[in-house]
């Protein structure tokens, strides 16, 4: 029976769903959920990241070193993740401090044409005996041809396997496939696929991924994430055992792992909404979709025709200050009409 | 004067990005002459642009001035922050004046249309970063304005095109020197940097946005304020445009300014290139005026002439 790596980005894209306003008391109880139910690896902190805590992005209501040591003192079997994004997370300030807390997993991203800017935070992760990833987001914006060359580079930095995000949720089954495989093909290291559901493709793309070759899959509970959410993990646990791979989860256990997001987590259970819709469509980071409503809603302007305009400047990850100037240019084109 | 003046005696180290399109500034200016390109490679664009250019360049790094230290009187390090600390020390001991582009945060920080004078007394000048240029003049005027400042963020966003490999290789050490010029020049308690690099094509211009934490803020106040500043900077960086003047948005002050750049190595979309580079210049021409000043019955011109 052929493996699957999950990780469990609940405590972290989660954050996004709930402007980055996790409690202690949330990571603690989802963390030993995760571990009774044999989560592999867990993920925490600020849902773009160690460090990404900002007016920019939304500021954490608990400090990543806080976030850490609470989540590191509920897991004993399942390893502690982190995320960081280079331009927002440094060696000194970030990633030292969470290695001293003791995470086990350490993932390094960048936008997908832009791997050259994880050299240094791969290496620093590898060299202190981490077990290190390479993750490119919004891969929509990539031919296979330039992922794999830039998958490629994160390899030959100490990445020990590489995760495509589909961070706008803008792909369909079709294109997961493709992008895996033309990957797995390519590169002697593990592939993975990071699903929103945006258009509904979060669990169709995950499958589509593991029958392309990719053996590590993101999911969160209750699909707990960015936007229209993530794949819902309870539902990735039961497909892919179903399919016959084997994620070493109790299925069980993660469904009440799920039970105990839904509880103490989940404030509304993400759901595809019209703007989640857009933003798929228009290509646009899956967490732009609350400072979207909320900018949208004070210039009085449809959230809608800020999605697309993001989308037509080709806005990466990161950007959300650009929100701001679209709403101001189309209130002020509302007004001259 | 007796002898004509040919300018201050400048020589660029680092042949990237950020040293070719300085050198075309630099051959500009009425008050440098820039008499050394130093690299690695001869073969590298920049070099090959500078020898299009008529310049003397070498490819012996930091020994060229080593070998020939009469060459200069005026460095300007345009390499990667690691081999500025490894330069600043031999470069002092040649009693060079040294400007540095790298984000090494060596020298005493210096933003033109705040401090020029006053970093004429250090003979080694950091100039911060390009996202620092573009912010850190705004975070000086919302301090002036507010006298509690409690938070300033920067976000600069630039074209995947115009960050070569120390820039990106760069990215800790220009969120650290950018971090610490905000809260020196703002006075701000904590300060956060944030740099993207964006890959679309055709290539969009470099964008910062500065939003600051104030108690109370004072937003027509700070308008005027911050007009007064941008046409201070555009004497030097005549791209530099106020895209969204300041104002208060979810309890935040939001100013966001554009930065394109005079396209004389890389397009016009790398104002980034351009905002270090002319602060540079201007920071270069005030070191060549004072001098002049200081020498103006003396000898000088004929000094450097020799």
């Amino acid at each position: 029976m052929s493996k699957i790596l999950i990780n469990d980005a609940t405590l972290r894209d989660g954050s996004h769903a709930v402007a980055h306003r996790l409690t202690a008391v949330q990571i603690a109880a989802y963390a030993a959920a995760a571990e009774v139910a044999g989560v592999p690896t867990v993920e925490v902190g600020h849902g773009n990241g160690l460090g990404a805590s900002s007016l920019q992005l939304g500021e954490s209501l608990v400090p990543d070193v806080e976030m850490l040591k609470i989540a590191r003192s509920h897991l004993v079997n399942s390893r502690l993740g982190i995320l960081v994004i280079p331009g927002f997370a440094t060696i000194n300030k970030d990633l030292s401090m969470a290695i001293e807390i003791g995470v086990d997993v350490v993932r390094v991203a960048s936008h997908c044409t832009e791997a050259d800017i994880t050299e240094r935070h791969i290496s620093y992760a590898r060299e202190r005996g981490k077990e290190v990833y390479g993750v490119l987001m919004m891969s929509h914006m990539a031919s296979k041809e330039v992922l794999i060359g830039e998958c490629r580079k994160m390899e030959f930095y100490g990445a020990e396997g590489v995760i495509l995000m589909d961070s706008a949720g803008v792909y369909l089954p079709k294109e997961v496939s493709e992008k895996i495989s033309a990957l797995v093909n390519n590169l002697t290291i593990p592939v993975g696929f990071h699903a929103h559901n945006n258009l509904g493709m979060g669990i169709a793309n995950s499958v589509a991924a593991a029958d392309a070759g990719a053996s590590i899959l993101d999911g969160s509970a209750r699909g707990f994430g960015a936007g229209a959410g993530n794949a819902q993990l309870e539902v990735l646990v039961a497909v892919l055992e179903k399919m016959g791979y084997s994620t070493g989860i109790d299925l069980y256990k993660i469904l009440d792992a799920g039970d105990v997001a839904e509880k103490e987590l989940v404030e509304v259970i993400p759901s595809i909404k019209s703007t989640s819709i857009v933003s798929g469509l228009a290509g646009v980071f899956s967490g732009f979709a609350k400072p979207v409503d909320r900018i949208a809603k004070e210039y009085n302007v449809d959230s809608r025709d800020v999605f697309f305009e993001l989308g037509r400047r080709k806005v990466v990850a990161g950007q959300e200050d650009l929100i701001i100037e679209v709403a101001m240019d189309l209130a002020h084109s509302q007004e001259s009409k | 004067m007796g002898d004509k003046f040919k300018g201050l005696k400048v020589a660029i180290l680092g042949s990237g990005n950020v040293g070719t399109d300085l050198l075309i500034k630099a051959l500009r200016s009425p008050f440098l002459d820039c008499t050394l390109f130093i690299g690695r490679n001869l073969s590298s664009r920049g070099m090959t642009k500078a020898v299009s250019l008529g310049v003397k360049v070498s490819d012996l790094s930091i020994d060229a001035i080593i070998k020939d230290s009469d060459c200069c009187d005026l460095v300007f390090d345009a390499t990667s922050a690691l081999s500025h600390k490894q330069h600043a020390p031999i470069l002092e001991e040649l009693d060079k004046y040294v400007i540095d582009l790298t984000p090494a945060n060596m020298g005493n920080m210096c933003i033109p249309a705040v401090n020029l004078q006053d970093c004429l007394s250090h003979k080694n000048t950091d100039m911060i970063t390009c996202g620092g240029q573009a912010s850190i003049p705004l975070a000086h005027v919302i301090g002036q304005v507010h006298d509690d400042v409690d938070y300033i963020e920067v976000v600069s966003t630039i074209a995947s095109r115009s960050a070569g490999p120390a820039t990106r290789a760069n990215l800790d050490e220009y969120i650290e020197t950018t971090e610490k010029g905000l809260k020196m020049f703002s006075g701000c308690k904590r300060a956060k940097a944030i740099l993207n690099l964006n890959p679309a094509q055709p290539c969009i211009d470099m964008q910062t946005t500065v939003f600051a934490k104030v108690e109370k803020p004072e937003i027509e106040r700070l308008k005027l304020a911050i007009d007064d500043m941008v046409r201070k900077i555009q004497v030097y960086v005549p791209g530099y445009q106020l895209i969204v003047p300041p104002t208060v948005e979810n309890n935040r002050i939001v100013v966001m300014v554009k930065v394109r750049g005079l396209g004389d190595y890389l397009p016009s979309y790398a104002g980034n290139l351009d905002i270090i580079n002319c602060a540079a210049v201007a920071m270069a021409e005030e070191y060549a005026k004072s001098l002049i000043r200081e020498e103006e019955s003396g000898d000088y011109v004929k000094n450097f002439n020799k």
